[in-house]
């Protein structure tokens, strides 16, 4: 099967997102690149992106699945909560 | 007074299960969903063992959105480039409703669900996301939504493997990256006829196929294929504590996965309609939380109800079974008017006499093995060449297959190695 970017992957679904507010806090000026690495490899939705020594973080396609905060909660991840309710993700399959 | 007798949270298999048999027997009962609709936010791998619902609603299948009864299960142990199968088709898979599995798709099935709890009398308010739990005098009194204060008699918690809740009020610790692991999933799109003649299936019979070895590079997880109707579920799960091993993403894992030369042909042509992420526990027994305290039950993923042994992953018919007896202890406090941890103390020796109990404890070895670097890399790389010289025949002189595997053996691990794999591998159980 042809490869897909995980951003068109995403694409297929359907998100309620809540453009302006982020329900996870995220540390970009964290110091240690091996945890930050950590969230960049597991995130399913690619979220987290390194690159030049600096750390991105766009909550735009969050699956609301708890990787990063199980991860690095109290380092890259400050503060992470589900989204306000009827927001984020909208699965019709699951 | 309290506004209600039962406030559940979560509108997944446990909540919706725990309302359904508290609405029956006259409660009045709150299920609060942060989804807009009940199983929005869910997602599966997705076989159904079909037992503990029976319990609740006998022959459900014959209404609910199931995909397809598994009558075929596969499992595959992989390296790059090669994959032992061992396939096992039965008229004895799924002869029974009690012994029966089903493919599920979450979105569909959790709504029905929902439905059913309506149906029973539960009172559903999706679209909420509880914040706090209320706690007086060490008691859970009710919940706080968005400000929103509502009370209750007692509070189930089913609000899934991240239970913020349960960790706030301190009756579970915030999960370690060793107890859970990430899911990334595909639904991909066909014809049902085409899923049929791929996996040589029927009409309405499906394939639960998993895998161990390659995608993972050798970390702790898998690949997971499942037929649904006329779409395939195709994912990858990976411990967290072994993120990095390798140095590949989950989403490129599962990349992999679907382009590996045995796993390719099967998902030829189909077109994605849904991606999905979600934490599944893996600890099993040894990441149990207090399961009550005054005014409070943990129930199903919640309370990390969940093993995974590599040929089986099993969480749901642990939820419904969890929700199930909470909500049998919740009719019981009800009846003597004592919410306490004490009143509620049903719970947990039920817990202990079901299945959810015996059979965590019956694999608590499991995550043990599961952290072994061996079972996820040497294994599957001495199986590939165990399998590639019995199956070659190209003119040299043949060995008989014992030799063959202690001949691999030899190359790949010293006698020690061996010895203590296998001692690893008992102490485990
Ligand atoms: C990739 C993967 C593969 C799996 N494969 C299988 C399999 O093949 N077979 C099997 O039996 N099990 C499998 N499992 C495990 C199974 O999916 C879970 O054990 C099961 O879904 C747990 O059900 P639950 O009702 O406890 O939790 P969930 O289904 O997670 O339900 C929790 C609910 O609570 C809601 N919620 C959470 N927080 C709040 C809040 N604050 N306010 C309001 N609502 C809230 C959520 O929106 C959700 O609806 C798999 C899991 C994964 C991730
Ligand atoms: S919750 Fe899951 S999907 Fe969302 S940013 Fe964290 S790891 Fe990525």
């Amino acid at each position: 099967m042809k490869k897909m970017s995980v951003e068109d992957k995403l694409g297929t679904n359907v998100f309620h997102t809540d453009e302006v507010n982020s329900h996870i806090d995220v540390d970009k000026a964290y110091p240690d690149k091996e945890e930050i690495m950590k969230v960049v490899l597991a995130c399913p939705a690619a979220c987290y992106t390194y690159e030049n020594d600096t750390l991105s973080f766009s909550h735009l396609g969050c699956l609301e699945c708890g990787t990063c905060r199980v991860l690095s909660h109290g380092k890259v991840v400050k503060d992470w909560n589900y989204p306000d309710g009827t927001r984020g993700v909208f699965y019709r399959q699951g | 007074m309290s506004d209600y007798n039962a406030i559940i949270v979560g509108g997944g298999l446990a909540g919706c299960s725990a309302a359904i048999v508290l609405a029956r027997a006259g409660l009045d009962v709150l299920v609060i969903e942060r989804g807009d609709e009940c199983g929005q936010k869910n997602m599966t791998g997705g076989r159904l063992y079909g037992h503990s619902l029976e319990k609740i609603i006998p022959n459900f299948a014959e209404e609910a959105p199931i995909e397809r009864t598994v009558t075929r299960e596969k499992i595959s142990i992989m390296s790059e480039g090669s994959c032992l199968d061992i396939g096992f088709g039965s008229t004895k898979l799924s002869a029974t409703p009690e012994t029966a599995s089903y493919t599920v798709l979450r979105a569909k099935f959790d709504k029905w669900l929902a439905e059913k709890a309506e149906e029973a009398g539960a009172e559903i308010i999706p679209g909420i996301r509880v914040d706090r739990l209320i706690v007086e005098d060490g008691k859970v009194v009710g919940i706080d939504a968005a400000g929103d204060e509502i009370t209750a008699d007692v509070v189930i918690l089913a609000d899934g493997v991240n239970s913020l809740l349960a960790r706030d009020i301190g009756m579970k610790k915030e999960l370690e990256p060793h107890q859970v692991a990430v899911g990334a999933k595909e639904v991909l799109k066909y014809s049902e006829e085409i899923i049929n003649e791929r996996f040589g299936l029927k009409a309405g019979e499906g394939m639960a196929w998993l895998t161990m070895g390659d995608p993972t590079l050798g970390g702790f997880g898998g690949g997971l294929i499942y037929t649904n109707k006329d779409t395939l579920s195709v994912g990858v799960v990976a411990t967290l504590s072994d993120i990095g091993h390798g140095n590949i993403s989950v989403p490129d894992m599962l990349e992999r996965f679907k382009n590996h030369p045995s796993i390719a042909p099967y998902l030829e042509g189909g077109k994605l309609v849904e991606y999905s992420g979600h934490l599944v526990p893996e600890e099993g027994i040894h990441m149990t939380p207090e399961l009550t305290r005054d005014g409070v039950l943990v129930t199903g993923d919640a309370a990390g109800f969940c093993i995974n042994l590599g040929f089986t992953v099993r969480g749901m018919d642990f939820a419904i079974e969890s929700g199930r007896l909470a909500a049998e202890a919740v009719i019981r406090a009800h009846s003597i008017g004592d919410y306490s941890k004490a009143g509620l103390g049903y719970y947990e020796l039920a817990l202990k006499n079901s299945f959810v109990m015996r059979d965590m404890d019956t694999y608590k070895g499991f995550p043990t093995i599961l952290t072994m670097r061996e079972v996820f890399e040497d294994v599957p790389a001495m199986v590939d060449d165990i399998a590639t010289k019995l199956f070659t025949v190209d003119g040299q002189a043949g060995q008989g297959i014992i030799m063959y595997i202690v001949n691999t053996l030899a190359q790949k691990t010293s006698a020690r190695e061996l010895v203590d794999l296998i001692t690893k591998v008992l102490e485990a159980f």
